[in-house]
C-alpha cells in the first residue's frame, strides 16, 4: 500500500508532472509565474484544490454516477421501490459537469470557511482561490483518478496532493528563472511571454529526462 | 432511455439545488460582517474620490485609517472638519492639521512674458513642456495650457484671458493634484490663512528674468531690506515669504519695483499697488 502510493507520488511530481508531461494548468502556469511570491501563493492554492477536489470527486463519482449497489440513487429507488437493477443508474458520462459543479461549489465554501476562522490565509490564497476552480488541472486530477486510473479514496487523495507539489514545483522554477530573465538585455521581441514560453519548452525537454524511471521489477 | 435522461435531470438539478442551498445559506452563516468604524469613517469622508492621499479612493484610505496605516488627517481634501470626526470614530487625539490653498507662482501671462516659438501641439502642460522646456521664453513660467484646470476634480482652477489659471479659493481644497502635475512647478500649496504669496517661479539672475518677463521677481532684495518681521528673503534669486513669520503688513507687496509680489486678498491673482489697479481696470474695459 504504501509502496504504490509512493510510486504515485513520483509519478504525480516528477514522470507525469502536470504541466511539463500532461500540458494542463498551462494559462496560471505561465500567467502567475512573473514573481516568485505570487507563484508560491498560487501553488499552495492549487495543491490545496487539487487535494480537496480529488476527495470530493471521488465521492460524487462513486456513490453518485457509478453504477453500483452503493450508488446512492439505486439505493433510493430502491427504498421508494422502483425495482430497476443497479445497471440502470450509469451516469458516467455526467463527469465532467458534475465534477466542474462539485468542485466550485466546493472552493467557494472554502473560501467562505477561510475568510471567516483565518483572514491571513485568505489574504494569501484569497485571490488565487477562485481563480482556480474551473481549472483544467484540478478537473484533470478529478478525471484522472476516476475515469482513468479507478484509484480507491487514500490513492485519490494523495495523487491530487502530489500533483498539486508537482505543478507547484513546476511553478515556483518557472517564476526564479523569469525573475532573472528580467534584467537580461533582450532583443524586444524576445521580452516577456515568448522567452517564458521558450523556458516552458526547455524545462519540459529536462523533466521528459524522468521519463526513463521504471518501477517495474 | 427515457428514464437516463430523467435521471442526468434529476441529479444535476438536484446537486444544483443542493449546492445552492448550502451556499447561500453558509453565506449567510459565515457573513464576515465588517467593522462598523469602517462605514463611519467612509461616510466622514468628502467622497469626491480623488486619490489625493495616495489610497485608491476614499474606501482605501478608509480600510487605511482602521489598519492604522495612515492618520485620521491623511484626507487633504476634507481638512480640519474631516479630521476632527475621524479622530472621534477611531479615538484619536485631534492633531492639528493645516489647511492649503495652492496659488499660482507666476505671473507671466501672454500680456507680461514672452514666447520663444509658437506651440500648435496637444493642448498640455506636460507634452508642451518636453518640447525645448514649453513655448515660454522663461523657463520657469507658466507654460498655460490648462493641464491643471483639467485636473482639478473639484473644478477650482479656470484659465484667464491671460492664459494663467485663476484658483477659485472657495472650491480650492488643496488637495495638491494640481502642484503634483504642473511640469513647471508653477504651482504650490500655502496656507490657507495667508495672503501674501510672490509669484514668480524664476531662479534665473534679475537681468535676464527682466529680459522675459515684465513682472519676474528680479531679486532686487527690496522686499527682504524693507520686511519689519524678517519674513521675506531672497535664495537662488527669488524672493520666497516664510509663512511662520509674515503677517500680511503688506509692505513688501507695495514696494515690489516689478509687482510680482501678490496679495490673495481680491480672489484673483492681480497686484494691489498702483499698476495692478490699472491691470483691474484694462481687464474691465475689455
Amino acid at each position: 500500500m504504501f509502496a504504490k502510493l509512493l510510486v504515485i507520488s513520483i509519478g504525480a511530481i516528477f514522470i507525469n508532472n502536470f504541466v511539463f508531461s500532461r500540458f494542463l494548468g498551462l494559462c496560471p502556469y505561465l500567467g502567475v509565474s512573473k514573481r516568485l511570491d505570487t507563484a508560491i501563493g498560487m501553488g499552495f492554492a492549487v495543491i490545496f484544490v487539487m487535494t480537496i477536489a480529488s476527495a470530493a470527486t471521488w465521492i460524487a463519482w462513486q456513490y453518485l454516477l457509478v453504477p453500483s449497489k452503493s450508488n446512492l440513487l439505486y439505493i433510493i429507488s430502491d427504498l421508494l421501490g422502483f425495482n430497476l437493477p443497479p445497471s440502470s443508474f450509469d451516469l458516467t458520462y455526467l463527469e465532467t459537469i458534475t465534477f466542474i459543479l462539485v468542485i466550485a461549489s466546493l472552493v467557494q465554501f472554502v473560501e467562505m470557511v477561510v475568510q471567516r476562522v483565518s483572514p491571513m490565509l485568505y489574504e494569501a490564497l484569497g485571490i488565487y482561490l477562485p481563480l482556480i476552480t474551473t481549472n483544467c488541472a484540478v478537473l484533470g486530477v478529478s478525471e484522472l483518478n476516476t475515469v482513468v486510473y479507478h484509484y480507491n479514496f487514500i490513492e485519490s487523495v494523495v495523487f491530487g496532493f502530489t500533483s498539486g507539489i508537482g505543478f507547484t514545483l513546476a511553478l515556483i522554477l518557472m517564476a526564479g528563472i523569469r525573475e532573472k530573465l528580467e534584467l537580461l538585455p533582450l532583443p524586444r521581441a524576445m521580452r516577456g511571454l515568448p522567452l517564458a514560453f521558450l523556458m516552458a519548452s526547455l524545462m519540459s525537454l529536462a523533466f521528459m529526462g524522468f521519463a526513463g524511471l521504471s518501477f517495474t521489477k | 432511455m427515457f428514464t437516463l435522461i430523467i435521471l442526468s435531470i434529476a441529479v444535476l438539478a438536484g446537486l444544483g439545488i443542493i449546492f445552492g442551498l448550502w451556499l447561500s445559506i453558509s453565506a449567510l452563516k459565515l457573513a464576515v460582517t465588517p467593522d462598523p468604524k469602517y462605514e463611519l469613517i467612509l461616510n466622514a469622508l468628502p467622497g469626491a474620490n480623488c486619490g489625493a492621499c495616495g489610497y485608491p479612493g476614499c474606501s482605501g484610505l478608509a480600510s487605511a485609517i482602521l489598519e492604522g496605516t495612515a492618520t485620521a488627517s491623511s484626507c487633504p481634501v476634507g481638512g480640519k472638519a474631516t479630521a476632527k470626526k475621524i479622530s472621534e470614530i477611531i479615538g484619536a487625539y485631534e492633531l492639528d492639521i493645516q489647511e492649503m490653498v495652492a496659488i499660482v507662482k507666476c505671473a507671466g501671462g501672454c500680456e507680461n512674458a514672452s514666447d520663444k516659438f509658437k506651440y500648435t501641439g496637444i493642448e498640455d502642460c506636460r507634452a508642451a513642456s518636453l518640447i525645448s522646456d514649453g513655448q515660454k521664453a522663461c523657463a520657469y513660467a507658466c507654460v498655460g495650457l490648462g493641464t491643471c484646470e483639467k485636473l482639478c476634480p473639484f473644478g477650482a482652477i479656470k484659465m484667464g484671458l491671460d492664459m494663467l489659471p485663476i484658483i477659485d479659493f472657495d472650491k480650492c481644497t488643496g488637495c495638491g493634484i494640481c502642484v503634483k502635475n504642473c511640469p513647471k512647478q508653477v504651482l504650490e500649496l500655502i496656507p490657507r490663512g495667508s495672503m501674501v504669496y510672490v509669484a514668480c517661479n524664476s531662479l534665473d539672475k534679475g537681468a535676464t528674468v527682466k529680459r522675459v518677463c515684465k513682472v519676474g521677481c528680479i531679486a532686487c532684495g527690496i522686499c527682504e531690506k524693507q520686511c519689519p518681521y524678517d519674513a521675506i528673503h531672497v535664495k537662488n534669486f527669488l524672493a520666497k515669504v516664510d509663512y511662520s513669520k509674515c503677517i500680511m503688513c503688506g509692505i513688501c507687496v507695495e514696494k515690489c519695483p516689478v509687482d510680482c509680489i501678490m496679495n490673495r486678498e481680491s480672489g484673483i491673482p492681480i497686484p494691489s499697488s498702483e499698476r495692478g489697479k490699472e491691470l483691474i481696470a484694462a481687464k474691465k474695459k475689455d
